[in-house]
């Protein structure tokens, strides 16, 4: 299982996965904390409009462009969220909930509408990603990892995600303090100077750009669970902003590594020949790992609910 | 045109005519059922309730074709959908009620985990042996090409079924929507009350997944409700105009869809009630943004004109450019900036209330009745004429512009 057969077929897909899982529960942590959870969700629903808007404006599926889309389209609906929040007055889970079924709709049928058949863009593509296909052709053993040859071939989603990954580690080094004061009270922050509702801007769009990454590469869903699921079974272990950060990093991990085993070899154990989708399997792990986080994790009871009288 | 009007009379064939009035039904249903969710600012339970069907349809498939039947049973699946959306709400319900975790943590949690499931479960109906193409995909996007009289019953029968617990439970769920705490004083069972409501809209969610699709019966759920609510603050009418532009929604949606190849009937269904909304945000009577607008635009001429005359009865020069386009379109002013006749009458008016209003306030020590000065209310609005005639004989005869601060 972890010969040459590994790294060629599950070595890249499992770093996908990770750096993917791992750039989504960052920002996600602090929009759980924001109670925006949700947010995670619009962004992933209006991708699709933005990739399609920027074929049809382009006419090639390469990588950039469809990213600018995504994040354009990312930026628009929040953007449009808020002015129905505004100058509607409508409270802002039914704003959003306007908004991204609206812009899904009008991309889904942008996408009907236009000549794409041709194209490997389509609905189930965007939500289920295709995680499996990204195989390394190249790859002889773990040797090849100092084989410049065959490093050139390795999926140019491997590389991309990584960037992305990093970038909002680093996005989130830097705005550390600012993030951290501005998600806890926002009147102290600007007390401080610190542009809280810049921060809260700013922290959506790394969001969108990790969402966007990882769209690209996995798909709408692991992107969904993994803004809520493993920040929020970490909010549960601990009740500190910086062991919570590690702990959703941990949970991110540990969701893409074991679903995407699961999916790989589950149905063989089982004794079916054919692998289901890993996406879905790595958003399963994390419900799961969830699910544990809420009846066992040490700090999953609200403060000042109900608990069992001290002894006396 | 001439497709679009053969579709909207219903004249476009069995099947478009047929699914018009299935869209028409649950557009309906879905409008009137959201409505509460909406006042419960819930509605994005929908979106985990719409996902977490999804597994279902995926296990009732795979229970089906092991048990040797079609597979595409669409009771067996709406079944199979029911279950696992119930589910899902009662797991959104115990996270948000039993952790620290917020409802919309739980609602993306159960709607990444479950979603994820279900696709999990689709890619093995696509390898099973016996599952040849399912065309379960369908319950993503929606599939009208199909469509079933028995479908259309279905639809029909759901949606009767689900307006009617709206309506009977209309009560307790406004009271719960607007005031939770007093319902649960009033002896009501909160907590059971939103399971009902949640139980209802996953029927209809359940009801119209095969006609408009998991992902864009949310927006069938929410946007009518959203858009109704800019017509009217009563929540008995909410329901209906709700059902009402969700019905219309559904009819023309899917007749645009009917009339013209690849226009997917969910999107269309779904852009037409965002239109609807949009046109209410735009345009509704107190809650629009036109009617904002005008307000604020009358607001503003109100305070210029008091300021304007009252620098006329000061004879002070104005040179603010809005008021004085306002003072001389209004005859107020000549284009020269002299006060014409009607101009010094009316600026001696509210001059004379203001002195009105100094004499008020030693009058009356009540802050209730002075507090009210904010400049604009007339005068006669606040106090009686017995009490303003008292005033005057205080303040003595009127004076005309120009006189009364000439001495001081």
């Amino acid at each position: 299982m972890m010969g040459a057969d590994f790294v060629q077929f599950s070595l890249v897909p499992i770093l996908i996965g990770i750096f993917a899982s791992v750039a989504c529960a960052l920002p996600g942590n602090f929009l759980i904390l924001r109670r925006q959870a949700l947010i995670g969700d619009a962004i992933s629903h209006v991708v699709l409009p933005g990739i399609v808007v920027a074929f049809l404006l382009t006419g090639t599926v390469a990588a950039l462009p469809m990213l600018i889309g995504a994040a354009g389209a990312a930026l628009t609906a929040v953007i449009l969220i808020e002015a129905v929040k505004r100058l509607g007055g409508i409270e802002s889970g039914a704003a959003m909930g306007v908004v991204f079924t609206t812009l899904f709709a009008g991309g889904v049928l942008l996408l009907e509408q236009s000549d794409t058949s041709n194209v490997h863009i389509d609905v189930e593509h965007a939500l289920m990603g295709n995680l499996e296909s990204l195989i390394w052709f190249r790859a002889t053993g773990w040797a090849s990892l100092w084989d410049p040859v065959a490093l050139s071939s390795l999926p140019q989603e491997l590389p991309r995600m990584a960037m992305a990954c990093c970038l909002v580690i680093v996005l989130m080094m830097i705005f550390w303090r600012w993030l951290k004061i501005a998600t806890f009270d926002e009147s102290f922050a600007q007390v401080l100077g610190i542009p809280a509702t810049g921060v809260g801007v700013g922290l959506v769009i790394t969001a969108a750009i990790a969402a966007v990454a990882a769209f690209d590469a996995v798909g709408s869903i692991i992107v969904i669970a993994m803004f809520i699921c493993p920040p929020a079974a970490a909010r549960l272990m601990t009740n500190t902003l910086t062991a919570q950060v590690w702990w959703s990093v941990a949970f991110a991990t540990l969701s893409a590594i074991l679903g995407y085993v699961f999916a790989g070899y589950g149905p063989m154990w089982f004794g079916s020949q054919n692998a289901v989708s890993a996406a879905g399997m790595i958003a399963v792990v994390s419900g799961i790992i969830l699910g544990l986080a809420c009846v066992f994790g040490p700090y999953r009871a609200r403060t000042g609910a109900d608990r069992a009288p001290p002894a006396l | 045109m001439t497709p679009l009007v053969d579709a909207l009379l219903l004249q476009s064939g069995y099947n478009a005519a047929l699914v018009a009035i299935g869209a028409a039904l649950l557009g309906f249903s879905t409008g009137a059922t959201g409505t509460f969710l909406f006042l419960r600012k819930r509605a994005l339970v929908s979106d985990a309730t719409a996902h977490a069907t999804l597994p279902g349809v995926g296990l009732a498939f795979i229970c089906m074709v092991s048990l040797g039947g079609d597979g595409r049973n669409l009771i067996g699946l709406m079944l199979g959908s029911a279950v696992t959306a119930t589910v899902g709400l009662m797991i959104v319900e115990w996270i948000s009620r039993r952790t620290r975790l917020a409802e919309d943590a739980a609602i993306g949690a159960v709607l990444g985990s479950f979603f994820g499931l279900g696709v999990v479960l689709l890619t093995m109906i696509q390898t099973m042996s016996a599952g040849r193409q399912a065309g379960l995909e369908g319950f993503l996007l929606g599939a009208t090409a199909g469509m079933l009289f028995q479908d259309a019953v279905v639809i029909a029968i759901g949606g009767v079924l689900a307006v009617f617990a709206t309506w009977v439970l209309r009560r307790p769920m406004t009271l719960v929507a607007f005031d939770a705490e007093y319902a649960a004083a009033m002896g009501y069972d909160v907590r059971k009350i939103d399971l009902m409501m949640m139980g209802i809209v996953m029927v209809i969610t359940v009801v119209g997944l095969k006609l408009v699709g998991l992902i864009l019966i949310v927006a069938m759920l929410i946007i009518p409700p959203v858009a109704a609510r800019f017509w009217t603050d009563r929540s008995n009418r909410l329901i209906w105009i709700a059902g009402f532009i969700g019905a219309v929604s559904g009819y023309l949606g899917a007749a645009l869809s009917a009339s013209a190849p690849a226009m997917p009937t969910g999107p269309l269904i779904v852009l037409t009630a965002a239109t609807v909304f949009f046109f209410s945000l735009l345009f509704a009577p107190e809650r629009g943004i036109a009617a904002a607008v005008v307000r604020q635009r009358r607001f503003q001429a109100r305070v210029h004109r008091r300021q304007g005359l009252l620098a006329l009865a000061r004879q002070e020069p104005i040179r603010e450019p809005f008021t004085l386009r306002l003072l001389s379109r209004e005859g107020l002013i000549r284009p020269d900036g002299v006060p014409t006749e009607t101009g010094r009458a009316k600026a001696s008016k509210v001059a004379r209330d203001e002195r009105r209003w100094d004499i008020a306030r030693k009058v009356h020590q009540d802050a209730g009745l002075t507090g009210r000065y904010d400049g604009l209310t007339p005068i006669e609005e606040i106090f009686t004429p017995d009490e303003i005639q008292d005033f005057d004989r205080q303040i003595g005869p009127p004076v005309a512009v120009g006189a009364l601060y000439d001495g001081g």
